[in-house]
């Protein structure tokens, strides 16, 4: 259990809270906005053409899916996407090609601990919280789903 | 009876023992900083031709040792200890030079505040009658410090703009009985003070009244004020830190905005993307092993009061929700 703050440390609290300088917004979102629809239209291009090599809609989205994940890892890999993550913040982490960095990032920091508890066991440190609760969510969403059906 | 303890917290030596040579190395992005005239070797690359950057920082620790005895003009075999403390879990930089070193090793933590807290120690040893010469020592680098306490270097994440930037680098001194200047005249030890930030991203907020308090009791018990110093360095609350403790000091009656600066905000110049400024063990070290030490020994300063700080945190306490513990450590450096 944390110990409650005392009357002097919520004041000291309050006015440090003052004190500390706001993210920018405004200009966060912004980029956000920008890249995160500048990567979902490379998405688009890419389904566009599997669906052009005869694919339907339907089975277009896997590969499309594995070949962004394969961009947003390389881009890891050449030590570029946390350069774009600095500036589009949730605009690079939301789409898949930041599931990629999540996971390619803990895996290629901790290969000097080895293979087994270094890659391994470090791989999904940062993408595990987000496979846990979107399988669950997922599961408690479609069992509503499949309940409401019937 | 105590006879060199004078207040509450604060040391007075008989015998003001001497720093008589410094040895430091800094990182590629600390040199091109605006200290770097003062910085004895800078490195091209992170990992220091290494395989890993543990070993690249241990690498920079054991340069800036033998760098510091060189400096000193004594041989190697008089140093009597080696005072280390890095930010790594269970001090592991310290601990691996230590082994090539090969002195009798004193393993310390204080955070970012190691190189006060060394210096301090260091000279109670040798005025007390203990050793003629020691080293003190401390390191930090940028990529293990990510990796062991926020995420992979190549996560695609923002900082906080309270965020800091970990010095790499590694900064080391020989303190010695030898009378040469500048010399060690008192060491105040800092209690913990914890205002209650849990934010991790934001230490310089945290520690700021750490500083203010050990500030305040060098001050009463001395019975100095803060026009007697030139210049008075808080070592890493960076921009916004400094800032707080500033407003804190002016609260209590003391105004040290004439002579005061911080040692994360001199480091860097602000074009260099590290938001408020630098912190880590080397953070201090670098700019009191360089900076400092050499604009002493050419007098153009002649008091300095060294206040460095450290957050004495660990990601378990984070996680758990606990607020940070601070302390700071006053070393006051003068030329006689």
């Amino acid at each position: 259990m944390v110990k409650k703050l005392t009357k002097e440390q919520q004041d000291f609290q309050q006015y440090i809270n003052k004190k500390k300088p706001k993210p920018p917004y405004i200009k966060n979102a912004f980029f956000a906005f920008l890249v995160g629809g500048f990567i979902c239209t490379i998405g688009q291009f890419i389904l566009n053409f599997y669906i052009s090599l005869g694919l339907t809609f339907k089975e277009a989205g896997a590969p499309t899916s594995a070949t962004m994940v394969f961009i947003g890892a390389l881009l890891t890999g050449l030590g570029i996407y946390d350069d774009i993550g600095k500036i589009a913040g949730a605009g690079s982490v939301v789409p898949i090609t930041g599931f990629a960095n999540s996971i390619v990032s803990p895996a290629m920091e901790f290969k000097r601990e080895g293979y087994v508890f270094g890659v391994a066991a470090k791989m999904f440190v940062v993408a595990g919280p987000v496979l846990v609760y979107g399988l669950t969510s997922s599961f408690i969403v479609g069992l509503i789903y499949y309940l409401f059906k019937l | 009876m105590a006879d060199r303890k004078i207040g509450s917290q604060t040391i007075k030596f008989n015998k003001p023992p001497s720093i008589i040579g410094t040895g430091t190395v800094v990182g590629p992005k600390e040199g091109i900083g605006p200290l770097k005239d003062y910085f004895d070797l800078i490195i091209n690359d992170d990992l220091y031709s290494e395989k890993s950057w543990e070993k690249a920082e241990r690498k920079m620790l054991k340069e800036a040792s033998e760098m510091a005895i060189k400096n000193s003009k004594i041989p190697f075999a008089n140093i009597e200890y080696f005072i280390s403390g890095d930010l790594l879990n269970q001090i592991i930089s310290s601990a691996f030079t230590a082994r090539e070193l090969g002195s009798p090793f004193l393993g310390i933590y204080g955070a970012c505040s190691t190189i006060a807290e060394g210096m301090g120690l260091g000279a109670i040893l040798i005025d007390g009658g203990y050793a003629d010469n020691l080293l003190v020592a401390t390191s930090s680098h940028f990529c293990t410090a990510e990796r062991q306490f926020r995420f992979p270097l190549e996560l695609g994440n923002q900082r906080p703009p309270t965020a800091q930037w970990t010095v790499t680098g590694a900064g080391a001194a020989v303190v010695s009985s030898d009378i040469k200047n500048p010399r060690i005249t008192y060491f105040t030890f800092g209690k913990i003070i914890d205002m209650g930030e849990v934010d991790s991203n934001s230490m310089g907020t945290a520690m700021a009244p750490a500083a203010v308090d050990t500030m305040i009791r060098h001050f009463q018990d001395t019975g100095r004020t803060p026009d007697y110093y030139d210049l008075i360095v808080t070592g890493d609350l960076s921009s916004i830190g400094k800032d707080v403790a500033e407003d804190l000091m002016k609260q209590k009656g003391y105004d040290i905005s004439n002579n005061y600066t911080d040692c994360g905000i001199m480091i860097y110049n602000n074009k260099q993307d590290v938001h408020s400024g630098g912190s880590g063990c080397a953070c201090a070290a670098t700019v009191t092993c360089g900076y400092l030490f050499k604009q002493m020994l050419e007098k153009k300063y002649n008091r300095v009061l060294l206040v460095a700080t450290g957050a004495l945190l660990s990601t378990t306490s984070s996680q758990q929700g606990e607020t940070i513990p601070c302390i700071a450590y006053a070393l006051s450096l003068e030329n006689l």
